[in-house]
């Protein structure tokens, strides 16, 4: 297949794999296989594009013109590669924990639920493979409308409220911020194609680029910034495979995706350094990232402990882009692919504990690694990694970060790294430390393991956070030829 | 031969249908021979429509009488482009209307139906392809003579209500149009359209002109429903029948913006309205009340039919703020937006009246769980819904985009924050029904019937796909709204 036919078939394989699953309703057994099958060809197909890109090479695919002079087009360059090869590779985990998952706890409205995570994988491939910002925000969109139906799943009071804020903070600043930033870009600079070295390069006033800077910035809220990360939170009502890849990696790294796009494609790092107008941003990144850890550390609810966390993470992306050096923006590209290892572990975790013994506090898991031995190990290796534990995958992207901050002589990123660091160990290790030292209580009913496909997934993506520095010659590969 | 007076067959053949349905009388036959008038008249506007994108203007002497002297019948770009949406809503409508009417209506009156139907299909065409202002005010009155029909035809006793409103409202716009084109024949002595476009300039913006344009912009602006010139609207829209409704939101309102357009910008001239008179700003203003309050009234309907009539008058205000921009993106914006609209509102009403029918009512406590029993539909509307916010890959992400960009470009970031502001509102309202729909229980004991009828699902879903299509395939519209923002610029023929 030439490149073009395979971005075209990592847009249509997980399409008709919606519709075959919808197809397939009413024989579970083949629903889950179609579900299966799709995802293996989808990361078959994106593995393919990987030895073009790897060489340098720039597959595109323009499909028509949507506008005068904007096309609906995708063009493969090296971040976009990353997020579709971790995106992609993390669906097939995580749709074989989902079906330990949904079966183990007898959900409703399955074939719903497989069809919606299949066409949320297309908007996230058509993210991750576009080719300018009309097609981003095309899928960013698709991807926010699609979800929806996830996050409402179990259709309760507490799932619409939760579907409000989910689609009034994504769609809020969607079209009140993000599209007045790109139409602006549009009249500015004549062009939305994401070139190397920017598009508003001469185009804007030091102040004009400092406003779009926030429009854009804030207008992502799928990065969750604060004051707009209150959706990730709320959407955790959604069953827990939802949490795990649409809420750990494919919406959220669709969010820190398209900042880093925008930072580096839109602006570029030229501009930006040169422009005071834009040293706001650092500091945000650093706001969000401690006061999203210490919402963390006094959360009890683990999924919302880990919603926190992931709000803090995702502003390590942003803050480390911001720095604006090589080193910075490779740790950002990095920590895209390990944060999404090492997240996923965790909430495979957090929804084994709940089918195995429906607890959902983090002061009830007393004592449970010792039923839940394998669960609450690979829960372990993704803490340390979040933490930033060597030889673990997050401690590349934190290493990466910290010389980067240093090479930005920016003392206030170095001691937001630092102070997270220990915030994280805060909130993460009283849970490993309860979970394996404590006694269980009293009254507890027995109970062991979630089902084999669940823990099967979490083991794997357990043993991707510590293989991944070992096997990190692509992925920091493609975070270099970001950099430049 | 029959190539060469298709302009004036465009409207002759839906005006002569009329009197025949009357005649035959019989449901069958009427409905026949609307469908088949109404798919002639999009036929031949799309022949228009290919026909002056290859040579400009065409110009159509009536019964051989030359302009300005006789009647002009005027194909140019903007024209033939509303056109192509009148007549498209037409013969969509035309079809969709058997089943609804047949289960709205009593069957004595069906044929009266089909025959007013057609009335009005023929003044909305004869509006917009008419090439002079008096015959212009004649085919006002036959579109909305009609209209009042069709709307007192409403099985809800508040039809008549409604239809009586529209009547007394309408008849003042109407009067205030005429008035204003009697001033303007006072002050020229012609009623050609091309020809007092020629005039004006000479006379410049003496107080008959001026009166003039004063009379013409509120008659025309009680016409397309500017606000607060709107009440006659939510009433109207709620108590007509379901094909009716659709027929009015998709084209009646579009026609009369189409009017004030062509008054403003080819009969006075842009240098009048735009530089001298502060119409712009007037516009505009108005155009913000509109979207504002229409759309926060739209949130609190308790019925879903009137809460798309405020979407509409919500929606006007759009299309208004596109004109009084008066930009070359501002008026693409407002072109581009009558035919999005058009078709999103179109398509929109057209399922309602499949809710209607199977639910038997569209107040939203009829409405919960519906997804359930009316799955088609209810995705429909949805997605109609989503074209209606402006969401990327609908229709009404297009006009948004140059709306915005207009604004822009004019300077007025303000006035761009403010239209995706109001955007969200309709996420709002839109959500008010997916939430009722997909995440509701449904009434105990009061399920719908199950899925609309096919006839009107298939006719339904086609303006759906519409609605997307456009929202990738933009040549046709970008491109002949350019087109028309260039001419009324002065730029091209």
């Amino acid at each position: 297949m030439t490149s073009a036919q395979l971005i075209a078939a990592c847009l249509i394989v997980p399409a008709t794999g919606a519709a075959g699953i919808a197809l397939a309703g009413r024989w579970p057994n083949l629903r889950e296989g179609v579900t299966l099958a799709a995802a293996a060809l989808l990361f078959a197909c994106v593995l393919g594009l990987l030895p073009t890109v790897l060489a340098g090479g720039v597959p595109q695919l323009f499909v028509l013109e949507m506008l005068p002079g904007i096309a609906l087009g995708f063009r493969v360059e090296p971040l976009g590669m990353l997020f579709a090869l971790v995106a992609s590779g993390l669906w097939i985990v995580n749709s074989v924990y989902s079906i330990g998952y949904m079966r183990g706890n007898d959900e409703l409205h399955q074939t719903r639920f497989y069809v919606c995570f299949a066409l949320a994988l297309a908007a996230t491939m058509g993210i991750a493979l576009s080719a300018n910002l009309l097609t981003l925000f095309l899928f960013y969109e698709m991807l926010t409308l699609v979800t929806w139906p996830l996050v409402t799943h179990h259709g309760d009071a507490e799932a619409r409220r939760g579907g409000r804020l989910y689609l009034g903070f994504l769609v809020g600043t969607s079209i009140a911020l993000l599209l007045p930033a790109i139409i602006a870009t549009w009249a500015l600079a004549g062009t939305l194609e994401f070139t190397p070295g920017g598009i508003l390069r001469g185009k804007a006033s030091g102040p004009v680029i400092g406003g779009l800077l926030a429009l854009y910035m804030f207008g992502i809220g799928k990065a969750a910034l604060m004051p707009f990360h209150r959706w990730l939170p709320a959407a955790m009502v959604a069953p827990t495979p939802v949490s795990a890849l649409l809420h750990a990696v494919a919406v959220v790294k669709a969010g820190v995706f398209a900042v880093v796009k925008v930072v580096i494609y839109v602006f570029g790092a030229e501009t930006l350094a040169g422009v005071r107008a834009a040293d706001w941003l650092p500091a945000v990144a650093g706001f969000t990232i401690v006061a999203a850890s210490i919402v963390a550390l006094r959360s009890d609810n683990l999924k919302r402990r880990l919603a926190y966390s992931t709000v803090s993470q995702l502003s390590y992306v942003v803050l480390a882009a911001a720095l604006l050096t090589p080193l910075s923006v490779a740790g950002a590209v990095f920590h895209i692919a390990a944060h999404a290892v090492g997240k996923i572990t965790l909430f495979f975790a957090a929804g084994a504990i709940y089918t195995a013994a429906h607890k959902t506090e983090v002061s009830q898991l007393d004592g449970i690694g010792r039923r839940m031995p394998w669960t609450m190990g690979a829960f372990t290796i993704g803490a340390l990694s979040l933490i930033g534990i060597p030889p673990l995958a997050g401690f590349l992207s934190k290493w990466m970060m910290f010389q980067g901050a240093a090479q930005a002589g920016n003392g206030m990123a170095l001691a937001v790294l630092a102070l997270s660091t220990l915030l994280n160990a805060a909130y993460f290790l009283p849970i490993v430390y309860a979970a394996f030292w404590r006694a269980p209580h009293e009254g507890d009913a027995p109970h062991g393991e979630a089902p084999w496909p669940s823990v099967a997934a979490l083991v794997v993506t357990a043993a991707a956070t510590i293989a991944l520095p070992f096997a990190a010659a692509v992925p920091l590969a493609l975070a270099r030829a970001v950099a430049g | 031969m029959i190539a060469e007076h298709l302009p004036a067959l465009q409207v002759v053949v839906p005006l002569a249908a009329a009197p025949l349905i009357v005649l035959l009388r019989h449901p069958g036959i009427a409905w026949a021979l609307a469908v088949a008038a109404s798919v002639f008249a999009f036929g031949a506007s799309v022949a228009l429509a290919l026909e002056v994108a290859r040579t400009g203007v065409i110009s159509y002497a009536m019964g051989n009488w030359p302009p300005p002297w006789g009647i002009e019948y005027r194909v140019d770009a903007l024209s033939a482009f509303v056109l192509v949406l009148v007549s498209a809503i037409g013969a969509l409508v035309a079809p969709y209307a058997w089943r609804s009417v047949a289960a709205e209506l009593p069957r004595a009156q069906h044929y009266l139906f089909y025959a007013v139907y057609c009335l009005c299909l023929a003044g909305l065409l004869g509006m917009t392809i008419t090439g002079d202002a008096f015959n212009l005010f004649v085919f006002m009155e036959i579109a909305s003579l009609s209209m009042y029909v069709l709307i007192a035809l409403g099985r809800d006793r508040r039809a008549l209500l409604a239809s009586y409103q529209y009547l007394v409202l309408g008849t003042i716009g109407a009067t205030f149009y005429v008035i204003g084109v009697g001033l303007l024949y006072l002050a020229t002595g012609t009623l050609n359209i091309a020809d007092l476009a020629a005039r004006l300039p000479q006379i410049g913006g003496t107080r008959p002109v001026l009166a003039a344009l004063s009379f013409i912009t509120v008659g025309v602006s009680l016409k397309l429903a500017l606000f607060p010139l709107h009440l006659w609207l939510p009433n109207a829209y709620a108590y007509a029948p379901s094909a009716a409704t659709a027929l009015l939101a998709a084209t009646a309102t579009k026609v009369s913006v189409y009017v004030l357009l062509r008054f403003y910008f080819t009969v006075f001239g842009a240098a009048l309205v735009v530089d001298a008179l502060p119409v712009s700003e007037i516009l505009i203003g108005l155009s913000i009340a509109a979207v504002v309050t229409a759309s926060l009234v739209a949130l609190w309907q308790a019925n879903l039919k009137r809460l798309l009539a405020y979407s509409s008058v919500a929606q006007i205000g759009y299309i208004t703020l596109g004109v009084g921009l008066a930009t070359r993106d501002g008026l693409t914006a407002a072109v581009v937006h009558l035919f999005n609209h058009g078709i999103t509102k179109g398509a929109l009403f057209l399922l309602v009246g499949g809710i209607a029918l199977r639910a038997g009512g569209v107040g939203f406590e009829r409405l919960q769980g519906l997804a359930r029993t009316m799955p088609l539909t209810c995705l429909g509307v949805t997605l109609a819904g989503l074209s209606l916010i402006g969401v990327p890959g609908t229709a009404g992400f297009i006009s948004k985009w140059y709306l915005v960009l207009g604004a822009l470009e004019a300077g007025h970031w303000w006035l761009a924050g403010l239209v995706v502001l109001t955007s969200l509102i309709a996420v709002a309202y839109v959500w008010r029904f997916v939430e009722a729909a997909y995440l509701s229980e449904p009434p105990a004991g009061k399920a719908s019937a199950g899925e609309a009828p096919w006839s009107m699902l298939v006719v339904s879903w086609a303006l759906v796909a519409a609605c997307i299509w456009f929202g990738f395939d933009t040549s046709f519209t970008v491109g002949g709204a350019q087109r028309a923002a260039l001419l009324m610029l002065g730029g091209a023929p």
